[in-house]
């Protein structure tokens, strides 16, 4: 049966990886190398590096940082932050990524998403949504809107479009993260998630607002009131040792959801 | 030697580097069918779409590979290399394959069970009913996780050595004498897809 997967993402900035709450405030987290080694050692399914830092401040990806962690990193390995073109996709997959992440630059230039599956696939692109709820619509989950730059600016998008959008331009994935559940440890937004899962065929990974265990059985979970997300994605509840994928799957499967165990 | 075929199919980099890894001595990435011919084992890899192995019989690399099996060299396709092995694929329908498995891959149904199923297949997936003679999965027992993304699938046959279930069940590995394949990742797949390969490079 196939899995939900465990992913556990690295913030990187300059460097060093770093976990915004709420993408504003920053603490410094560790080596992105010995943490990705770490996180795979513990069960994680797989692993996501962003360099949030990269498209505000026009910094090209952190190649050298992509090649450390991926040398013996055995398994799939995403980067995502600066990737403009398919020619700065080429140089990350050249340092030993299996995808790309890409955000701001899919917005500005959505033939981007085509570009990059035509040479590496579709499996290779992931298409990132950073999503805001229209607190002041009707439908906040279905008005909800796309951000950029890390959140700081609204595109005028609808998230469930672009998220449709993205599938028929080639995307093998959407990394759906929710700007009001992010960094609160309250759970994700099952709401959003289960509708922009329901729009799209390809897989949908949650993101934003990991806290517990059980928050991750509701974000799996295909039940009403379930996120029917196919993978989901943490990163400060590993860094500060709260927990690791091994134990939060064992969790999971004791809640029912079906997980890489053991691993 | 062990022959990687670089036939410009997504990512040959994280093949090589878990073959080296496991300490595979001699590893020559080529397109270059006279060093496939003298190589005792070839790997080919491949991610992404079917069509891409028409570069393989521009290159002269279809004959050489056909060759090299028959005359008992190991092989081992991944991902689309497994396809490859295959009549065809209806992802590139005017794209043979090699043909050395009777059958065409065929796409995820949309529908399976009375659900929606979604597609592309992707994430970590168990592989069941292993045959007990694979030389591939020695030491590799039924219900271990392995990591697939792919949308276009292989036929059951009798050389199937394991099976994966998702929108029924597919051919995982396929392995008949010197020839084998996997379709998912064995170098994304954490200890039992090095098992494998480890499996492979010491035959």
């Amino acid at each position: 049966m196939l899995t939900k997967r465990i992913i556990a993402c690295l913030d990187v900035r300059d460097g060093r990886v770093v976990k915004g709450i709420q993408f504003v405030d920053i603490v410094d987290a560790g080596d992105p190398a010995e943490l990705a080694h770490r996180h795979a050692a513990a069960g994680a399914d797989e692993i996501v590096l962003l360099d949030i830092t990269a498209t505000h401040e026009g910094r090209g990806t952190l190649i050298d940082t992509v090649k450390r962690t991926a040398a013996a990193l055995f398994v799939p390995f995403t980067v995502g932050g600066g990737i403009r073109s398919a020619d700065d996709a080429a140089a990350v997959f050249d340092a030993g990524a299996d995808k790309v992440s890409i955000n701001s630059a899919a917005i500005a230039r959505p033939e981007l998403i085509g570009e990059i599956g035509s040479s590496f696939g579709a499996q290779a692109v992931i298409v990132a949504i950073d999503a805001r709820r229209a607190a002041s619509a009707a439908d906040p989950v279905g008005e909800a809107e796309v951000y950029v730059s890390g959140g700081r600016k609204p595109t005028g998008l609808r998230v469930v479009d672009w998220a449709r959008e993205a599938e028929q331009r080639g995307a093998g994935e959407i990394l759906l993260t929710s700007m009001d559940t992010d960094g609160m440890r309250n759970g994700f937004d099952c709401e959003l998630t289960a509708r922009v899962s329901a729009a799209v065929q390809i897989p949908v990974i949650a993101s934003g607002g990991a806290g517990s265990a059980a928050h991750f059985a509701d974000v799996f979970r295909h039940e009403a009131g379930g996120g029917k997300a196919d993978a989901a994605l943490a990163a400060s509840i590993f860094h500060f040792g709260i927990t690791d994928s091994r134990e939060l799957k064992a969790e999971l499967q004791r809640a029912g959801v079906s997980v890489r165990l053991p691993c | 030697m062990i022959a990687v075929i670089d036939y410009k199919a997504g990512n040959l980099t994280s093949v090589v580097k878990a073959l080296r890894y496991l300490d595979a001595r001699d590893i020559v990435i080529t397109q270059d069918p006279e060093v496939v011919r003298k190589a005792d084992k070839i790997v080919l890899p491949g991610v992404g779409h079917f069509q891409a192995t028409q570069l393989l019989t521009k290159l002269g690399l279809t004959e050489a590979v056909r060759e090299s099996v028959a005359k008992g060299t190991w092989f081992l396709g991944v991902c689309v290399g497994l396809q490859w092995l295959f009549e065809g694929s209806t992802e590139a329908p005017g794209i043979a394959g090699l043909g050395h498995f009777a059958g065409s891959c065929e796409r995820f149904p949309a529908r399976f069970d009375d659900a929606d199923l979604k597609s592309p297949h992707v994430g970590w997936n168990s592989i069941e009913s292993i045959r007990e003679d694979s030389m591939l999965l020695r030491g590799i027992g039924a219900g271990g996780f392995v990591y697939y993304t792919h949308s276009w699938r292989a036929p059951l046959l009798e050389a199937t050595a394991a099976v994966t279930n998702y929108g029924g069940a597919f051919t995982g590995v396929v392995e008949q004498d010197n020839v084998m394949g996997v379709q998912f990742h064995p170098e994304k797949s954490s200890t039992v897809g090095l098992k494998l390969l480890e499996n492979f490079i010491a035959l």
